[in-house]
């Protein structure tokens, strides 16, 4: 099977593909200078993607492509904020950080989360955006998301819908928290209660949080797992509670890290690659080690995956969409693939017990993304 | 009535790689709208959905850096659309 990993940079798209599983050709860059954040395919229509880029002095946008990345064209409307009224603080979309596919009932849906936070609708492929009313001018949105000028901006990520429902949706800010839909955007609640923020004045606060990445298992919605600034949690839905299943990793690993996965044909079987959170955050592998973890009990218990990887001086750092799986066609062994900050994409085709590189020299890699 | 408008290199993928281009308008507000009819999409490329000219762009006319898009042109004005040197 001809399969593409999508790799966006700093520095433009970059596409490795294969055919055969293990032996990977890179090829591009499409848009070099362009900052890449996010290329996905449509699942819905294999042949369709879309992409979210800017330069380093060019506002943002989206390119769209319906013959699987050989053409692009470019959004006739971008995502952008509506018109400020009086006394009103302006709001301007800075990047288009993060995109997801509608529900496969409605065909042509996208979303888009920017920074400064702000959820976008296209209803035609990704050609024209309109801001989602419901939450961008939700009247408790100036509190969810405060601007608030973290090193790479506010962030509006991890976009999920529920497969069972088109209007049943979750975001998740950095920082901001998550926050759940039931009637397709119109109202949204946050949904924090069990999370960590060390940060906060009050610990328990209802919002205000730093989810890294968030996840809802496709084959059973009700699972949700997520990466935080303060710990790996999970919540089994109709549960409010999170539960933080970063306290079973080994103590001097810790359960700082950006990405999360889950194997699509598994729902106990998650991955997440830690990074060291300690003093002033260095965010990179701990000691210089990377690794990667894995549990198959839904957080329990944690396995370390180096295996492949380098042993000694190696000071990765993956940001939070830049793992992914493949479909996990192949049962039993899960394709896992990550991009590192220095340019370099690791794979495992046994499900993460043996790494090896397919990829060096790139640019900085913000995302990976798995197409067929 | 007609001005050249000089376009930096990141903005010419728009015009088809061309450097220069005559745009007709009364305000630099019209010139940018006819620059977009004509190159869809550059306009917000520059300015942003609240009319602000983006951080790392400049817009002169002439030799005057114009910072806001409601500037009356004259005639035989030209407008030079610059990319601040910034960046690596």
């Amino acid at each position: 099977m001809n399969t593409t990993l999508w790799i966006g940079t700093r520095k433009g798209a970059f596409a490795l593909k294969s055919t055969r599983r293990r032996v990977f050709r890179a090829v591009g860059p499409q848009f070099l200078g362009h900052i890449v954040h996010h290329i996905v395919q449509d699942p819905r229509e294999p042949s369709r993607l879309v992409m979210g880029a800017k330069t380093g002095h060019l506002g943002p946008t989206v390119y769209t492509s319906s013959d699987r990345g050989r053409h692009w064209q470019e959004a006739k409307a971008p995502p952008a904020f509506r018109k400020v009224r009086d006394g009103e603080p302006a709001r301007a979309v800075e990047r288009v950080f993060w995109l997801s596919a509608g529900h496969p009932s409605e065909p042509g849906v996208w979303y888009a989360g920017t920074s400064p936070a702000g959820l976008f609708r296209s209803e035609d492929h990704g050609a024209h955006w309109q801001p989602v009313v419901g939450f961008n001018d939700h009247p408790q949105f100036s509190k969810w998301a405060s601007g608030a000028r973290t090193p790479d901006g506010e962030l509006l990520h991890s976009i999920r819908i529920d497969p069972r429902d088109a209007k049943h949706m979750y975001l998740a800010i950095s920082i901001g928290g998550i926050f759940e839909t039931h009637d397709g955007g119109k109202e949204w609640s946050p949904i924090n209660e069990g999370v960590a923020a060390e940060f906060l004045p009050d610990p328990k606060a209802a919002y205000g949080h730093d989810p890294h990445c968030f996840i809802l298992h496709p084959q059973q919605p009700d699972r949700l797992y997520h990466q935080n600034h303060c710990g790996i949690y999970r919540l089994d839905r109709p549960a409010t509670r999170w539960i933080r299943i970063g306290n079973n990793m080994p103590k001097k690993i810790g359960d700082i890290g950006f990405p999360i996965v889950a194997d699509p044909h598994d729902s106990d079987s998650v991955y997440v690659i830690p990074m060291d959170g300690s003093s002033v955050w260095p965010r990179v592998s701990i000691d210089g080690k990377p690794a990667v973890y894995r549990s198959r009990n839904a957080g329990k218990s944690w396995q370390r995956l180096d295996r492949g990887l380098p042993r000694q001086q190696a000071w990765f750092t993956v940001l939070r969409q830049a793992m992914c799986t493949d479909n996990g066609a192949k049962q039993g062994s899960l394709g896992l693939y990550f991009g590192t900050t220095q340019g370099e994409v690791w794979a495992s085709h046994n499900s993460g017990d043996a790494w090896y590189r397919i990829a060096q020299y790139l640019p900085e890699i913000y995302s990976v993304s798995f197409a067929v | 009535m007609q001005h050249k408008v000089k376009i930096p290199s990141p903005l010419q993928s728009y015009t088809q790689g061309a450097s220069e281009v005559s745009v007709a308008g009364n305000t630099l507000r019209e010139v940018l709208a006819e620059l977009d009819h004509r190159y869809n999409g550059i306009r917000f490329r520059m300015i942003d959905e609240q009319e602000r000219v983006r951080p790392h762009i400049r817009i002169f006319v002439n030799n005057q850096e114009i910072p806001a898009i409601d500037t009356t042109l004259l005639a035989g004005d030209e407008v030079h659309l610059i990319c601040a040197l910034s960046g690596g």
